[in-house]
């Protein structure tokens, strides 16, 4: 075995066993904590996939997190509790609603893709404030949950986490397939030298339009899981701010990284959180961290253990 | 729906295009010149409402927290160009949305610490009433009043872009700043000041809408995404694609506000129609923009040459 290996193993033996740490420890409120930090991996790491190997700047990313959780919301109110019809919803509509706006967007560049991108995030937050029957502005509550098979009810925290964190290592386990695949290397060819990649033949526009499609549904399994944890959706998940907030999970972490999305999402949270014990100002003190990352961090966080090696390797002298 | 309502509806449309356009301006010049993402000039807005209430509030005049707060919002906007913004101009666009993403979180609670969640702002007693206008229609004279400074600033800036040697060097560094640096322009020096004179225009915005929208953290974030919205309409860098697209985005925005919402009420029950027209009509904005970019993917008036 690998050291790596040996780390992985780790790793995931932590992350399952973490519900009984916390309860041994006394600590089973942090549970619900540790729900959102997978919930949110998971959505980071779709941001990822389009931000960090794909090249593509999307200011948007909210659409589809919202969009995921309105979905399940909405079947949660009409009754509908299925696993299989859940799923199937979100993917089919987040995934139909990534191929509308990701073949309108890429046919921009640069800032406009930013902007459209933007633009598109923000008429799916305008619509959602206006659907009275569905909450408003004030949000949708929903009381059932979904149910899934082998008597599994995610209105059980332990459950829930346990769940969440498999989709969780499904995504990365994918990823990591993706990165290494041909359509994962023209992916990355396309992000590193867009006319060389096209000079090589590469269908570059099919090829972003399927990252783009990909990163939605996985952002909108994301956002159902979410509405499933919080029992609660409301416009805000589909403000831009969120997408800022994934965008800076992400960039916190390190884009194009396969750890980068969970890791971002974890430093956050728990530094929001961390704050939110100390003070009342919670934002101000994450922007500057935030500033601080963006200012001498390039590479996010996940940069930082290759940097310390490489540093170590040198005797400490180079930068 | 009779003339007179929309007359009124236009001039409402117009004077809030006029008061994004002040925003605008400022944003398409940084964005143009510099190739800067500022997602934090909002910030400077919201900035710019609350020292022109709270200096209401001290002095008794809004006229005395106008200038102040313009002159204040400038001398921030500078300093943050000078010591932070600055170190971005060669970064990618991604480092400046966050990091101008950052500046939303640190100015957001920032305000918060110092003024609270929000303050009150009231037009001058002597502007607040209604005037009649030739034809019958009573407008309200705060709102004219803004269209009048609105107007002004944009003739104002039209001239200054267009007439005067600053205004040729913005130009010149919106077209091609690697080529106005090689001729000699101080581009840092002009950027810094061209980017006080846009935290200027925003705090004039800010201290005239104040009093007809509220002044309250976060006022900041929903107003940046119209500006950007209207920047990318009229072509980055392009002070004319900015007053057109601000009285564009004004116009459907106001107007759908009013023309859907009639027409919902005729499609629709009432209750449906009065939530839905107001979201509409937002959305109808994002729709002009999806729209424009599809048709012409640099905006209406595209300024940067090769």
């Amino acid at each position: 075995m690998t050291p790596r290996r040996i780390v992985l193993l780790a790793v995931a033996a932590l992350a399952i066993a973490l519900p009984w740490l916390l309860q041994a420890l006394g600590a089973d409120f942090y549970l619900s904590m540790a729900s959102r930090i997978v919930v949110y991996g998971i959505a980071a790491t779709a941001l990822n996939l389009l931000l960090g190997y794909g090249g593509m700047v999307s200011l948007g990313q909210a659409a589809y997190f919202g969009l995921g959780a309105y979905v399940s919301g909405v079947l949660l109110t009409e009754g509908m509790q299925g696993a299989l019809p859940h799923l199937a919803a979100t993917v089919v509509i987040c995934g139909l609603v990534a191929l509308a706006i990701g073949a309108i967007s890429l046919r921009t560049r640069g800032v406009y893709f930013i902007m459209i991108t933007l633009a598109f995030a923000q008429m799916l937050f305008y619509l959602a404030n206006s659907i009275k029957g569905y909450g408003g502005d004030e949000g949708l509550t929903v009381r059932s949950r979904v149910q899934l098979p082998l008597g599994l009810d995610l209105r059980d925290a332990e459950t829930f986490y346990w769940v969440a964190l498999a989709v969780l290592a499904l995504v990365l386990w994918g990823l990591s397939r993706f990165v290494g695949s041909r359509l994962g290397q023209a992916v990355q060819a396309l992000r590193d030298d867009e006319v060389r990649a096209e000079a090589l033949g590469l269908p570059t526009f099919r090829v972003r339009l399927l990252v783009f499609v990909v990163a939605g549904v996985i952002g909108g399994v994301a956002g159902a899981l979410n509405v499933n944890l919080q029992g609660y959706v409301s416009p805000a998940s589909l403000h831009w701010t969120q997408s800022g907030t994934l965008l800076v999970m992400v960039i916190l972490g390190g884009a194009g990284s396969l750890w980068g999305g969970v890791l971002g999402a974890a430093a956050l949270l728990l530094l929001q959180e961390g704050l939110l014990a100390y003070t009342e100002h919670g934002e101000f003190w994450t922007g500057w961290v935030l500033l601080a990352v963006v200012l001498f961090a390039r590479q996010g966080l996940a940069g930082i253990a290759p940097a310390l090696k490489r540093r170590l390797a040198r005797g400490g002298t180079a930068p | 729906m009779t003339g007179l309502l929309l007359v009124e509806q236009a001039l409402n449309g117009a004077q809030f295009g006029l008061m994004l356009f002040l925003l605008a301006a400022g944003l398409t010049i940084v964005f143009g010149v510099m190739d800067m993402i500022n997602l934090a000039h909002g910030s400077l807005y919201m900035v710019g409402a609350f020292l022109a209430a709270w200096i209401t509030m001290q002095t008794g005049s809004f006229w005395v927290g106008l200038a102040g707060s313009v002159l204040l919002t400038a001398a921030i906007g500078m300093l943050i160009e000078a010591t932070l913004l600055r170190t971005l101009y060669a970064r990618d666009h991604l480092s400046q949305v966050l990091a101008t993403f950052a500046l939303i979180l640190i100015l957001n609670d920032g305000i918060k610490m110092l003024f609270g969640t929000d303050l009150p702002l009231s037009a001058p007693a002597a502007l607040e009433g209604p005037v009649e206008l030739p034809g019958g229609l009573r407008y309200p004279l705060w709102r004219l009043l803004i269209i009048g400074v609105g107007l002004a600033v944009a003739v104002g800036l039209y001239l200054l872009v267009q007439k005067t040697r600053v205004g040729a060097l913005v130009r010149a560094g919106a077209a091609n700043r690697e080529m106005s640096m090689a001729m000699g322009v101080n581009v840092a020096r002009l950027f810094t000041l061209v980017f006080g004179l846009g935290a200027a225009l925003c705090a004039v915005a800010g201290a005239l809408l104040g009093p007809l929208l509220a002044v309250q953290v976060g006022m900041g974030e929903n107003i940046l995404i119209l500006a950007f919205v209207v920047i990318v309409i009229g072509g980055i860098g392009s002070i004319r694609g900015a007053l057109i697209g601000s009285l564009l985005v004004g116009a459907v925005d106001t107007l759908g506000r009013t023309l859907l919402q009639s027409a919902l009420r005729e499609a629709l029950p009432p209750q449906w129609a009065s939530a839905a027209g107001p979201a509409l009509a937002s959305v109808a904005v994002y729709v002009l923009m999806a729209a424009v970019l599809v048709w012409r993917p640099q905006g209406l008036f595209p300024v940067r040459g090769g």
